[in-house]
């Protein structure tokens, strides 16, 4: 098991507003982890500094020993909160622009779970539904070789055959090189497949444990005592 | 195979009981090969991990062995698997024991409403 990813008391302000306040944490590889919080929490800010698309206000953070550049881009896979592609494209085309962008991209396998859900790849993005469009987002993000699958919200506003589609696909793409970081509020319905959670409160974390821990320590499912911590 | 886990309760301990009773039941047979560790965690819709640390566990206990670059397999001498069962089936019993017990049966009043019951 090898070091993903690090981050060393990171602070990161908007303002007068502190989204993140001294986060430490590490990852290693093989691991699927929740990063759980509740709206404003301060997820998807973490999730863009671990993208390089924010920089710290102070703190450090690694991506197998390097900071956020050019070159950890191929090393991190990232499904964004919200739709970035353009609409007017067909699947077929994404797949092949995807395949230019990244070098690790496997189109034969983008191609194969497209195949399998039954889309047409020649479907124009605006033409799909809510669902399909996000199966068709995380195959992208899942078909490349990378090391560390940043998925920020993935199973939000889907329906349950979607979000079990999205947990085994997540399952299926399992490689023990690689990390999967997977953002949301939605606990119970993807608890199970988590072997550590996060939970961040107004910036801070709170909690980083694993989930049969978690179980064993408080005898309730991390969504019970999700709930408990983030009690109003 | 429907695996209805309980969330309450560390996923690993409860693959580990639910092999145990395919194996004590003899669903799967003894010095049979098992599933993969990615279509048991894609069945049960858990991590990859939990299901190698189940079975690392039931391999100590001797439920099941791994071979090189084949799988997993169950052990031929399955009394361990009988044992894991017998404790489930003892648990259980107490669950309901104390259950009955509480809505204020005795021992004799419970086997008569399980003889009732089955003769419904």
């Amino acid at each position: 098991m090898s070091e993903i990813l690090r981050c060393e008391h990171l602070h990161k302000d908007f303002g007068s507003k502190q989204a993140l306040v001294d986060v430490s944490l590490t990852v290693e590889s093989g691991k699927i982890i929740g990063l759980l919080g509740p709206n404003g929490a301060g997820k998807t800010t973490l999730i863009k500094l671990i993208n390089g698309l924010l920089t710290p206000t102070t703190g450090k953070l690694y991506i197998e020993s390097q900071e956020p550049g050019i070159n950890t881009k191929p090393k991190v896979s990232y499904l964004p909160d919200v739709n970035y592609l353009n609409n007017w494209m067909s699947v077929e085309d994404i797949i092949k622009m995807f395949a230019d962008f990244y070098e690790d991209f496997r189109p034969d396998l983008a191609f194969e779970m497209i195949n399998r859900l039954g889309i047409d790849r020649k479907d124009r993005l605006k033409n799909l539904s809510k669902g399909n469009k996000e199966k068709v987002c995380l195959i992208l993000v899942m078909s490349r070789s990378a090391k560390l699958y940043v998925l920020d919200e993935p199973i939000a506003g889907v329906d349950p055959a979607t979000r079990d589609y999205i947990i085994s696909t997540i399952i299926n793409n399992y490689n023990p090189e690689a990390s999967v970081l997977i953002s949301t509020h939605l606990i119970s319905d993807i608890e199970s497949v988590l072997d550590e959670v996060i939970f961040i409160k107004d910036g801070r974390i709170v909690m980083h444990d694993t989930v049969d821990h978690i179980r064993e320590e408080h005898g309730k499912s991390v969504d019970d005592l999700f709930r408990e911590v983030f009690k109003w | 195979m429907e695996w209805s886990l309980d969330k309450k309760r560390p996923i690993c301990p409860q693959i580990c009981e639910k092999i145990c009773i395919l194996v004590a039941t003899g669903s799967i047979g003894a010095g049979e090969k098992l599933a993969s560790v990615r279509e048991v965690a894609l069945s049960a819709g858990v991590t990859p991990n939990t299901v190698q640390r189940s079975f690392e566990q039931l391999e100590q206990k001797g439920v099941i062995y791994s071979r090189r670059g084949s799988g997993w397999y169950v052990n031929e001498d399955i009394r361990v698997a009988r044992e894991t069962m017998r404790e489930l089936v003892n648990s259980k019993t107490n669950a309901y024991l104390s259950d009955m017990h509480s809505l204020g049966l005795n021992n004799d009043d419970i086997i008569n409403v399980i003889k009732e019951y089955q003769h419904e």
